[in-house]
């Protein structure tokens, strides 16, 4: 019987095939969902921020895209997975209201996916796929068995990355 | 403000916030009585410090459909508000204000610039309240909505308050003319405006 893991805002868990885990209602945060395809262990992390040194409290390192994405593949190696055969997609970072004068945390959903991207480059880590910008909230699930990353919104098709 | 973040300016802040909760919920249920031409009733609000994880909860779960308007607040203090409904509450407005019954399911033009108006009469109810009691300028800019879920739209003042802390200040208070609803007020200051308002009121 496989489980669903459920992610909360600013946490990461990781996870192992039949098993999927699942972060719901991703709005600017972003969701990065790493797996090693040959050990099929796999996880997902919920960041909200981009920058831990930009923010003197920075103690949870789950909340942002630099601390969060190195102690996810930190403890996704302890398990057992390898860092050379890890591969990464990311959903979400949407701005979720319009405004006009954008200032930096009106575009943080944005900074959050670049902040991503950066760190995911610096591991070396390619990035298979992602679904990210736009206006709408996401929730995801990713399935560490193929890698697929499922992605469902109001009043959209869901769809597959 | 070296010392400055959100669990130590919490216990005074959780004053100020509830006081507020007070008098801005009260205006806002006159303003919403007399825009909708009816008798409308509040209980008590609640001020609640929350983990980003009980968030979704407390609105009925993270993929909730719900309304979000959102305003920039400028003057002497700067940051943000947030006024957050089920959407179904928010239809129940919409058609009571426009004093018909909606169809369909999504949110027409017409109806998207009602529950605005609604928003903007919410929330300029608790931040006349707040300005009142601080003797402070507060400007509200447009309002911006969004329909969506009740995660998504939150993770906007959940990462505001994320530069801060680990969790997250609301209000919430509960409206009844005919129907039963729950609004969601969030008020997020930049760090410079906490300790304005502190001051405002004499805690600093």
């Amino acid at each position: 019987m496989s489980e669903l893991i459920k992610v909360g805002m600013a946490d990461l868990k990781l996870c192992k095939s039949p098993d999927s885990v699942t972060t719901l209602g991703l709005g600017s945060c972003v969701g990065v969902a790493i797996r090693d395809p040959q050990t099929k262990i796999g996880g997902l992390a919920h960041v909200m921020l981009p920058d831990s040194t930009a923010i003197r409290n920075n103690v949870n390192i789950y909340k942002f895209a630099d601390t969060g994405i190195a102690e996810l593949v930190r403890l996704m190696e302890e398990a057992g997975a390898k860092r050379s055969r890890m591969v990464a997609k990311i959903a979400g970072g949407a701005q979720m209201f319009a405004f006009q004068n954008k200032n930096d945390l009106v575009r943080v959903g944005q900074r959050n996916v670049e902040a991503s991207i950066a760190k995911l480059k610096e591991l070396k880590i390619p990035i298979l796929a992602q679904d990210t910008g736009d206006s709408y909230g996401r929730t995801v699930i990713f399935y560490p068995e193929n890698g697929d990353y499922v992605i469902r919104s109001v009043g959209r098709e869901e769809k597959v990355i | 403000m070296d010392d400055l973040n959100l669990e130590n300016v919490t216990e005074q802040y959780f004053d100020v916030l509830k006081e507020l909760g007070n008098i801005g919920a009260g205006n806002a249920t006159t303003a919403l009585a007399q825009m909708l031409q009816c008798k409308v009733d509040m209980k008590v609000p609640q001020v609640k410090l929350l983990e980003f994880q009980e968030l979704g909860e407390l609105m009925g779960g993270e993929e909730k459909i719900m309304a979000g308007i959102y305003l920039c607040v400028e003057g002497d203090i700067t940051g943000s508000i947030m006024f957050l409904l089920a959407k179904d509450a928010a239809r129940h407005l919409v058609s009571k204000l426009m004093g018909m019954e909606l169809q369909g399911e999504e949110f027409g033009e017409m109806e998207t610039s009602a529950l605005k108006e609604i928003g903007n009469i919410i929330t300029g109810a608790y931040l006349n309240s707040l300005s009142t009691i601080t003797n402070l300028k507060i400007y509200p800019s447009i309002p911006a909505l969004t329909i969506d879920m009740a995660g998504a739209i939150l993770s906007v003042p959940a990462i505001e308050f994320g530069t801060l802390g680990d969790k997250i200040l609301l209000i919430q208070t509960q409206f009844t003319d005919d129907y039963e609803l729950d609004g969601f007020f969030i008020l997020v200051p930049d760090l410079e405006s906490y300790a304005k308002i502190l001051t405002a009121l004499g805690l600093r």
